[in-house]
């Protein structure tokens, strides 16, 4: 045996070190400038991301604290895996209060009494705000932006042409159905596939149902699992929507169940504005005016579209509306992040994203005049004056029974006799979750 | 050789219109036309979408894409210059590059050690192991997230840093702790085919494991590492969880399918710029796709085995 | 041009020094321990030197993957306290045969077993075959490969698209819907929320995403050959078709059973597509999915573990029938 492979296998060893030792580090993960940074993860990307980054930059620029936003939509994951893995993001957005209790409960979430001027907080936002973002008794997380649900969209001149009334009541809304259905049109167009979430659509419709119907005390006693899916209110619920919506065999909403499940939800509204109209009201949330902008007949605010609020069910709960938003937690407390969550529920932080549109504040310090247009004002507007807010169940429910409740409005539109069945096993899910 | 040889001294070549030959003829046509009409019907779902990546949003949601291919025509560039200016969007091809390369080379390496003993040395439960190996791979990688999470904290805790959570020697480890399986397995069954003889010859001539290895085995493994490298490359420039996990998806660090799913917001709204992305973010992998395809040729082997 | 700059001091230093230094550090342990090896007597060094060629890879696996998944099939027996459990996991799992969720994906990984398996294989072995015969191999070979290119996000993006419906009577916006519409005058259908369908749509775009995988390898396999053999077998006046069952396809079976175990591995893995495109909901759930969902949405850690260990059990069989091929290559040899 010759030499060579041991001159080979120095000369390999040597420069394998030398390769290595000869690169300094790259990047690294923390900073030692002054400012330091906060790591912030959320769901927000696009339009969204760009207008949360608008929102920190003044932060960033007073206090040279970098804030490092990370968004994905696999939020639920990628939190999980770094909160158990005791590797958490200073501050995360939550899906809901739902999962914002649960990390309360587990301890992950650092209370936000001593980090936030509650003074402040107290008179600048409703006390629902406040009480929202607590859990027993101590506040955990705020709100960034809101939004409001339960606003039927409408075509003003579609219903103009047809000389259709805007209902006031829900007698209003049966009668206004029925003319439109006795016309051999459509009333309403809805849409259910959104990913993971897909059936979200028909889940507010049933919980703003329940609300508007059975009050604030079964609908809460419902969310918190101590009211079961198979009593009569939550059953009447799903069986009033059952009717409105698919009526004798779907016949009450554009395409059908089929094309209902097979549909964007951003894509639903298209019908409204085509000639003749393939259907003339769709419920959801404030958010849907950004994708009505996008379809291609480029529909008008206010001229094309308008909305008005889903009418009460119950006069004894007059006022009564699902309001939903974005809530952040802080998960490790450090000095940069308390500075960031402070400050991002200042009036001068909310300001900066309601001016770039597609947000709703709950500070009531953000002046009306803050909003892009008359159709963000005058949904702000509503939220103020709503005598009755109630945060969205579903968001408020843990995940599995959210989840649950998602699949089974898709399931309930695939064959609505399978109603008792589908509502004992969320009774099942419910049993399990809470 | 044989073949050119053959035909000089069959008879005369018989007429194209005489049976055997057109036989031969139409069975030449149909497989040109089988593998013709497999490719075009594969290539239709990628035609779909790159004509809709030249398609506003509300066309893409009003029409089918072949609509497009007639006038008016209504082309846009937007999505692409959308797509190309986004924020950051350099520096998360050079995070991808710089995840994906080490990322292929070092699994490829291991492995490649690994299955030259796995198939041309004998030790005790060589089979049990390789069985337990080649099992791994169902292994869902979400249960793995967890504790090996826990397990680069704490080994960022003891390196100061250097290798830990938001590191990328993290995410190299990561892949190539999972994509070692799939390595082995494929090289192993590449090792294993070379004909025996080969090895014979060699130890006749005196050559010790490592000359085997490194002047044999690895020359004549080429194919099977450049599709094992083409593979690796793909599914790690392709991954999004694995990096979004151990690297984290903020700024400095994200790669390409990070910046690219951040195009869409939490709502949906903005895939219409998914269309244009898959194609740019196509391109590399591509790349590397045809450089290492020289490597497929028939005929290494040719001439290496005597008798 | 500061991105240049970025990339020439900050990233190019540490990409050139893993693709130089990895593959030499590796080869100096490697060498280094062979010189340990040579002072062992003869009959020794046999003993010693797999381990060390096998070591770096099982030390990987072993950090990567064991630790993981024994962790996991210990926390599968565990309830959501911690507490030992038993199988209450996997009676959650497994309860309402054959309506529950986990019976449900266990009937769809069987689908994705069958047919995903066998159409990836049977296209990827006579694209690699067929296109071995013509010159515009390497074009069609890229262009069968190119899907492979896609993320999955992109992925779910055209098949989305693909599938879209629009009600009947409306402009089709699908490609497959108006495929069925003009050339079959049928009505549109659903195909991802449609029961009778659903699976194999995506079945069908997993297929297409994953041949290109199943051609590159079974052509290098293919490309193996030596030609002498094929000449000689052309010269003995054999036929394309005997040439393809007696030489090629025996030749190429190591590689077929690599493939197609790869193929069934990841069949049960199934998890991408799915997610991506209908997230399990219309009764196409499959068992990685479920666990995905079981750990982070209903955040139970034993569920989870079950259906890991569901899989695992699932892949014995497969191994069963590797062993086989393993024993009857080794009397070969």
């Amino acid at each position: 045996m010759d030499g060579r492979p041991l001159v080979k296998g120095i000369g390999l060893l040597v420069l394998s070190v030398l390769a290595l030792v000869a690169c300094a580090p790259g990047s690294s993960s923390s900073n030692t400038t002054t400012g330091g940074s906060v790591n912030v993860l959320g769901t927000w990307g696009g339009d969204e991301q760009a207008s949360f980054l608008a929102m920190v930059k003044p932060f960033t620029d007073q206090t040279g604290i970098k804030v490092n936003y990370e968004g994905t939509r696999d939020i639920n994951a990628v939190l999980t895996t770094r909160v158990q893995a005791g590797n958490p993001p200073e501050l995360a957005g939550l899906p809901g209060p739902g999962q914002m209790f649960q990390f309360a409960k587990d301890n992950k979430l650092v209370a936000l009494d001593n980090v936030l001027d509650m003074g402040a907080m107290n008179s600048q936002y409703s006390s629902n705000w406040v009480k929202l973002g607590q859990y027993n008794g101590k506040t955990y997380s705020i709100f960034i932006k809101t939004s409001l649900k339960g606003l039927v969209w409408y075509d003003p001149k579609n219903f103009a042409a047809k000389s259709y009334q805007v209902p006031t009541s829900w007698d209003q809304l049966q009668s206004l159905q029925g003319q439109i259905a006795s016309s051999g049109a459509k009333p309403w167009c809805i849409g259910l596939s959104s990913g993971s979430a897909s059936g979200w659509p028909g889940s507010d419709w049933v919980k703003e149902i329940v609300l508007s119907q059975s009050g604030p005390t079964v609908y809460n006693a419902w969310w918190s699992g101590k009211q079961k899916w198979s009593t009569p209110e939550i059953k009447k619920a799903w069986q009033t929507w059952g009717q409105m919506i698919l009526g004798a065999n779907g016949a009450n909403v554009y395409g059908g169940p089929q094309y209902m499940a097979a549909t964007a939800f951003g894509d639903a509204g298209q019908p409204l504005f085509t000639s003749p109209p393939g259907c003339y009201m769709h419920n959801q949330g404030s958010f849907m005016n950004s994708f009505f902008d996008a379809y291609s007949t480029k529909p008008q605010t206010g001229v094309d579209y308008k909305f008005f609020a889903l009418p009460d069910i119950n006069s004894q709960y007059t006022g009564a509306r699902v309001v939903a938003g974005d809530l952040f937690g802080m998960f490790k407390d450090t000095p940069q992040a308390r500075a960031l969550i402070k400050y991002l529920t200042t009036p001068a932080a909310q300001d900066i994203w309601v001016k770039r549109g597609g947000a709703i504040s709950p500070n009531k310090n953000v002046s009306f005049s803050d909003y892009p247009d008359d159709l963000s004002r005058s949904i702000a507007q509503s939220m103020i004056n709503t005598k009755l807010p109630e945060f969205d169940a579903g968001d408020l429910m843990p995940s599995a029974m959210q989840t649950a409740y998602w699949k089974a409005v898709l399931d309930f539109v695939g064959d609505q006799s399978k109603l008792d069945s589908i509502l004992a096993t969320l009774d099942k899910v419910q049993a399990d979750s809470y | 050789m044989s073949v050119a040889q053959e035909r000089l001294s069959a008879p005369v070549a018989k007429a194209w219109y005489a049976p055997e030959q057109l036989t031969e003829r139409i069975s030449g046509l149909a497989l040109h036309v089988a593998i013709i009409g497999i490719t075009v019907a594969w290539l239709v779902p990628t035609v779909g979408l790159f004509v809709s990546s030249f398609r506003s949003l509300g066309d893409i949601q009003a029409s089918g894409w072949w609509s497009a291919l007639s006038p008016p025509f209504r082309f846009t560039l937007d999505n692409y210059s959308s797509v190309i200016q986004t924020n950051g969007l350099g520096t998360a091809l050079l995070n991808s590059f710089m995840i994906t390369i080490p990322a292929t080379i070092i699994p490829t390496t291991i492995a490649a050690f690994a299955a030259y003993a796995f198939s041309w040395m004998r030790f005790p439960f060589r089979n049990w192991i390789f069985l337990a190996l080649v099992g791994l791979l169902v292994v869902p990688l979400q249960v793995t997230f967890i504790p090996l999470l826990s397990m680069f904290r704490a080994l960022g805790d003891m390196t100061g840093g250097f290798i830990g959570n938001g590191t990328f020697p993290a995410v190299w480890l990561a892949h190539t702790g999972y994509g070692l399986p799939f390595s082995i397995y494929l090289l192993s069954n590449f090792f294993r085919a070379l004909p025996s003889d080969l090895f014979e010859s060699a130890e006749i001539d005196g050559a010790g494991t490592l000359t085997v290895f490194f002047r044999i085995i690895l020359p004549l493994s080429v194919p099977a590492l450049a599709s094992l490298v083409i593979f690796q490359f793909l599914w790690v420039w392709n991954d999004l969880l694995v990096a979004l996990i151990y690297l984290g998806g903020t700024e400095q660090v994200a790669p390409l399918t990070v910046k690219i799913t951040s195009l869409v917001n939490s709502l949906g709204q903005g895939y219409q710029l998914l269309t244009a992305a898959a194609f740019l973010s196509m391109i590399v992998p591509l790349i590397v796709f045809f450089s290492l395809q020289r490597f497929f040729v028939r005929g290494i082997l040719a001439g290496s085995v005597k008798g | 041009m500061d991105i240049l700059i970025t990339f020439l001091t900050g990233y190019l230093p540490w990409i050139i020094g893993v693709l130089i230094g990895v593959p030499a550090l590796l080869a100096a342990y490697i060498i280094g321990f062979e010189f340990v090896i040579r002072l062992l007597p003869q009959e020794r060094q046999g003993w010693v030197r797999p381990w060390v060629w096998v070591g770096p890879a099982l030390a990987f696996v072993a950090v990567f993957l064991v630790y993981p998944t024994i962790g996991t099939v210990i926390v599968s027996l565990e309830d959501k306290q911690g507490n030992f459990a038993g199988l209450l996991n996997f009676q959650h799992v497994l309860a309402d045969f054959p309506t529950g969720d986990g019976w449900i994906s266990i009937r769809d990984n069987l689908y994705w077993l069958i047919l995903y398996t066998g159409f990836v294989l049977l296209f990827g072995v006579l694209l690699a075959v067929l296109t071995d015969r013509v010159p515009y191999e390497t074009p069609v070979k890229s262009l069968i490969f190119m899907p492979m290119a896609i993320s999955f996000v992109a992925l779910g993006v055209i098949w989305t698209f693909m599938y879209s419906y629009q009600p009947p009577g409306a402009p089709q916006t699908g490609t497959m819907n108006s495929l069925l519409t003009t050339l079959f005058h049928a009505q549109p259908i659903t195909w991802l929320q449609d029961k009778r369908v659903n699976n194999f749509a995506l079945i069908l775009a997993a297929i297409w995403g994953q041949t290109g995988f199943a051609m590159v390898i079974l052509s290098a396999a293919l490309k193996g050959i030596p030609g002498e053999l094929l000449e000689a077998a052309r010269v003995d006046g054999a036929g394309e078709i005997t040439i393809f069952r007696r030489v090629i396809f025996p030749l190429m079976m190591p590689t077929i059973t690599v493939v197609g175990t790869t193929l069934v591995i990841f069949s049960l893995k199934a998890f991408d597509v799915v997610y991506v495109m209908t997230q399990g909901n219309y009764e196409t759930n499959v068992l990685a999915n479920k666990a995905y969902l079981e750990l982070f949405t209903a955040f139970n850690k034993g569920r989870s573990g079950a259906v890991a260990v569901i899989l695992l059990l699932a892949v014995i069989p497969v191994l069963i029938f590797n062993m086989r091929q393993f024993r009857t290559v080794e009397a070969r040899r």
